[in-house]
């Protein structure tokens, strides 16, 4: 059967140019036709030391679909290093130069001895979705450019969580994570966003262990580390939003780190106590606004359909219709992530589709009774069928495009309040 | 004539126009050599990431309401399906109507690269028909679907038979060409190839082709005045409004990059009279674009009588503000269809043009004429600025801005205003096509310089706290370091 990408709520993997964007003084070179970059990167946010338009290209023409493009891609580099100033360059291929054929490897490998570091990685668009490209990006630095360390630095922890740019809340909820294991004692290295380029990635090899916080996006990257470095990672597959989750996040790292028992538990005390000072003060609102329901719908990638359906369900005690995960969730990794929405309070499991037929997902949600007006969570594309099924909607994962997002976060105790602030906001401008 | 609508595609501008980007000189060494013939482009040996023409022709089409737009081509370029979902919902809002179009795609994958995916592009074609009933379907091509041979067009064919709809490809795949504009003329063709229709009578319509209808209103009221009404391209068209193209008095355009295919099209084809002034940006823009519409509808009193009533009210608001402008200098970069307009109406206020960047460089339009606005420039420049063709090279800008050092800096394409800002040079974004429309337009405009040159916080405090990409090596360079010179 035909794949029809009705409502496309993924890129191709080319996008990772976004994730080479995130890195601070990284600069993605682009072997592909002239629109990619406008196309795949160009959203708020993206205007930095860099910007879509800055990355050179080799903007492929016809000449080189014929000829081949490797002369074309050699001169932009060797000009690129010569006319921008940047830390790292990254080489990404292309549909066209794929297809054409051009021996990138060979090329970027005639770098190798020059001033500045220049790195490739495969990212035909054809070949998976940004997604799996942020993951191959991840890859390219760690084959490419990390060095084995001299020795590893105790206490040390690499983070690795939602895909940058793609995901609105990715800089806030990095930072909060960093925040959070912080305040266990440990340090917290994350290469993304202001003030942590090459150098936060110099040290990643150096660190005591990998964090993941993701279902499976970065899950191959941390693999890899192991394999290449002997770092040990802990793979905690729920982003921590509320209470809930995020006591039970710090107790998981903090138990894998050694950190002292009643270090922990004072710590999530004293998070849960001022969590549940705003709850009290606010309960009257969630207990008695005669609009809210008790279902809701999760149409968003696997780290916000797991994260969001969790809250929602152990934090605000509401019931999950069926959650839709619109990622293309590799098929390994499937079962693992639907077992998420299989582990929550009172036994409550919620069913899960993974398709990327966004008529099929709300078609389905207009034929399901949720007791009540719905509250849908999703991206731009729900809007329509919030407004046929008077749904309270909120829109959080990309595209989001009638939303601005600048740094605030989902992420933590704080975040819990943030997303209450939000849905509340939309389910406010109701009586009844 | 370069239109031939008995081919599959329109042809890129290089092939069909001669078009080019890469130039560096001046306005009058420009002009005369596309005159002479003797204009040749300029390849670079160091690029930018650009734009491609799909981004255009699609954009294009998917305004149309109530269409299918069926990208064959892998996920990524489908990315902008759902800014144009969100832009079509708050444009028909605006406009109190409504919009079904949808935008999906054939999200080819690796094995569909090996073999063919022509099958299964025809079964989404179906598939899409049944969920939405669209009134017309634009299947689009791809680099991808390009260099692997999708015979695109049989599968066209084939569905003519299937489905009760218009259906017509949009070849549009981006390595063809460097010029983005190539793509508004695919956009075109397929509408001209596909759903206008012969003429059955002659209607009270002029055919506007415009981007996002801002000035509607507006248009309106002064077209009553000559007893006609605007028909506004493609935005919130139909599919029915569409075929009627041929019955209107006249074409105008807001922009003649954007024209020149639909309007020459019509006018050979159906002898639709397309109206090829300098564009109604600024005063002697709209009044010369005014009488020339006045002229080929037979109403040229009742426009006379119009600038009158006008000018009486705005001319001396405008000649009061243009004593506050002289002396500033300016640079842009934009669009033909706007650099050369923009850079008129600055003179006529009186700022001096110092440098003037074109994302690409049409040196005639389908009708074999050079672009009225170079020579408009030609006669009237005050100065031989000078003058660059650039697919929207920001480092060569940043060069020009870094040397010539002017009080503003005009951008138009979606993040290119804020690097003469952290280069320390105001910059207004001439973003709406109606920004400078007429008479109050102009004296926006005016006012919104004056401002932007007169309150610079934002600029100073963000240049005084950013570093620019661009290594020393770069500025001490000629701004034409990386253009090679003519083969």
């Amino acid at each position: 059967m035909a794949k029809i990408l009705d409502q496309p709520r993924y890129k191709c993997s080319m996008a990772a140019m976004q994730t080479v964007h995130a890195i601070t003084r990284a600069l993605p070179i682009l072997h592909s036709g002239p629109g990619c970059a406008e196309k795949l990167s160009g959203s708020a946010g993206s205007s930095g030391y860099f910007s879509p338009h800055i990355f050179p290209c080799t903007n492929i023409s016809e000449t080189e679909v014929v000829f081949g493009g490797e002369d074309r891609l050699k001169e932009t580099i060797e000009n690129a290093i010569k006319v921008i100033d940047a830390d790292l360059y990254v080489v990404l291929t292309s549909c066209t130069s794929e297809i054409v054929g051009d021996d990138v490897e060979q090329i970027v490998r005639s770098f190798r001895n020059g001033k500045k570091p220049v790195i490739f990685a495969s990212t035909p668009g054809f070949k998976g979705n940004n997604y799996l490209g942020h993951e191959w990006v991840l890859r390219a630095i760690i084959e490419q450019y990390l060095k084995p360390p001299t020795n590893k630095i105790k206490g040390l922890v690499n983070i690795w969580a939602g895909v940058p740019l793609h995901d609105p809340f990715w800089l806030g909820n990095l930072r909060e994570l960093e925040k959070l294991v912080a305040e266990l004692g440990l340090t917290p290295n994350t290469i993304f966003g202001h003030g942590h380029g090459l150098e936060n990635i110099n040290k990643i090899p150096a660190a005591e262990f990998n964090l993941l916080v993701s279902p499976w996006v970065g899950l191959e990257s941390v693999k890899l580390l192991e394999e290449k470095f002997g770092t040990p990672y802990l793979h905690y597959a729920t982003l921590p939003i509320g209470a809930f989750e995020t006591s039970r996040f710090l107790r998981t790292v903090g138990e894998y780190a050694a950190i002292e028992q009643k270090k922990i538990d004072e710590l999530v005390g004293k998070y849960e106590a001022e969590y549940y000072y705003y709850i009290e003060r606010f309960a009257d609102v969630f207990l008695e606004t005669r609009v809210m329901a008790k279902r809701f719908t999760v149409v968003s990638d696997a780290q916000y359909s797991v994260a969001l359906t969790k809250f929602l369900v152990n934090d605000l005690g509401l019931f999950p219709a069926k959650q839709y995960i619109i990622d293309d969730t590799p098929d390994e990794y499937r079962e693992q992530v639907t077992r998420q929405f299989r582990e929550m309070n009172y036994d409550i499991k919620a069913e899960v589709g993974f398709t990327t037929d966004g008529h099929q997902i709300q078609e389905e949600i207009q034929n399901t009774d949720f007791n009540g007006y719905p509250l849908i969570i999703g991206s731009s594309w729900e809007k329509k069928i919030a407004q046929k099924t008077k749904a309270h909607f909120l829109a959080v994962s990309w595209p989001l495009n009638e939303r601005l997002v600048v740094n605030s976060s989902y992420v933590g105790y704080g975040g819990g309040l943030k997303l209450l602030e939000d849905i509340y906001s939309v389910v406010l401008t109701r009586f009844n | 004539m370069s239109i031939n609508l008995e081919l599959a595609t329109a042809g890129t501008r290089e092939s069909r126009l001669g078009s080019i980007t890469g130039y560096n000189g001046n306005l009058q060494d420009l002009v005369q050599q596309s005159h002479c013939g003797s204009l040749a482009d300029r390849q670079r040996c160091f690029s930018q990431s650009s734009t491609c023409c799909s981004g255009c022709a699609l954009g294009q089409l998917s305004g149309i309401r109530d269409v299918a737009i069926i990208n064959h081509a892998p996920s990524g370029c489908t990315a902008t399906a759902a800014g144009v979902d969100v832009l079509n919902a708050q444009l028909a809002v605006k406009r109190g109507v409504s919009n079904s179009t949808v935008y999906v795609g054939t999200d080819l994958n690796e094995q569909d690269t090996v073999f063919g995916a022509i099958g299964s592009l025809k079964e989404i074609v179906l598939e899409t028909y049944r969920r939405y009933r669209p009134k017309a379907i634009f299947i689009g091509t791809s680099c991808v679907s390009g260099i692997i041979g999708e015979d695109v067009d049989s599968v066209v064919e084939e569905l003519r038979n299937e489905v009760p709809v218009p259906v017509a490809a949009v070849h549009c795949e981006g390595f063809k060409t460097k010029i983005w504009a190539s793509g508004f003329d695919a956009s075109d063709h397929a509408i001209l190839t596909s759903l206008v229709k012969p003429p059955k009578q002659k209607r009270n319509i002029i055919n506007f082709k415009n981007f996002y209808e801002s000035a509607r209103d507006q248009i309106f009221e002064l077209f009553a005045n000559f007893g006609v009404e605007p028909l506004f391209l493609y935005q919130n068209s139909t599919v029915e409004e569409l075929a009627g193209l041929s019955e209107a008095l006249a074409t105008v355009c807001i922009c003649g990059t954007l024209g020149t295919y639909l309007g020459n099209g019509l006018e050979e084809k159906y002898g639709v009279p397309y109206v090829r002034t300098i564009n109604p940006l600024g005063v002697v823009g709209f009044e010369t674009w005014l009488r020339e519409i006045g002229k080929v509808i037979g109403k040229e009193v009742e426009v006379e009588q119009y600038i009158t009533k006008e000018r009486a009210q705005y001319m001396s608001k405008i000649d009061e503000i243009k004593k506050e402008l002289q002396g500033f200098r300016a640079v842009l970069g934009m669009g033909p269809g706007y650099t050369f307009e923009v850079a008129r109406v600055l003179q006529e206020l009186g700022i001096e043009v110092v440098w003037a960047a074109a994302w690409h460089y049409d040196k005639k339009h389908d009708n074999g004429q050079v672009p009225p606005a170079l020579d408009h420039l030609l006669r009237n420049s005050p100065n031989n600025f000078k003058l660059s063709v650039a697919d929207q090279q920001n480092y060569e800008i940043l060069n020009i801005l870094n040397t010539y050092k002017p009080d503003i800096y005009f951008s138009r394409h979606p993040g290119t205003t804020i690097w003469a800002i952290k280069q320390g040079v105001p910059a207004l974004c001439v973003n709406d096509e109606y920004m400078i429309f007429g008479y109050k337009g102009t004296l926006n405009f005016a006012q919104s310089i004056l401002d932007t040159i007169r309150n610079r916080s934002f600029e100073k405090n963000l240049a005084a706290r950013t570093k620019l990409p661009y290594t020393d090596w770069w500025y001490q360079q000629d701004n034409a370091a990386l253009l090679k010179e003519k083969k």
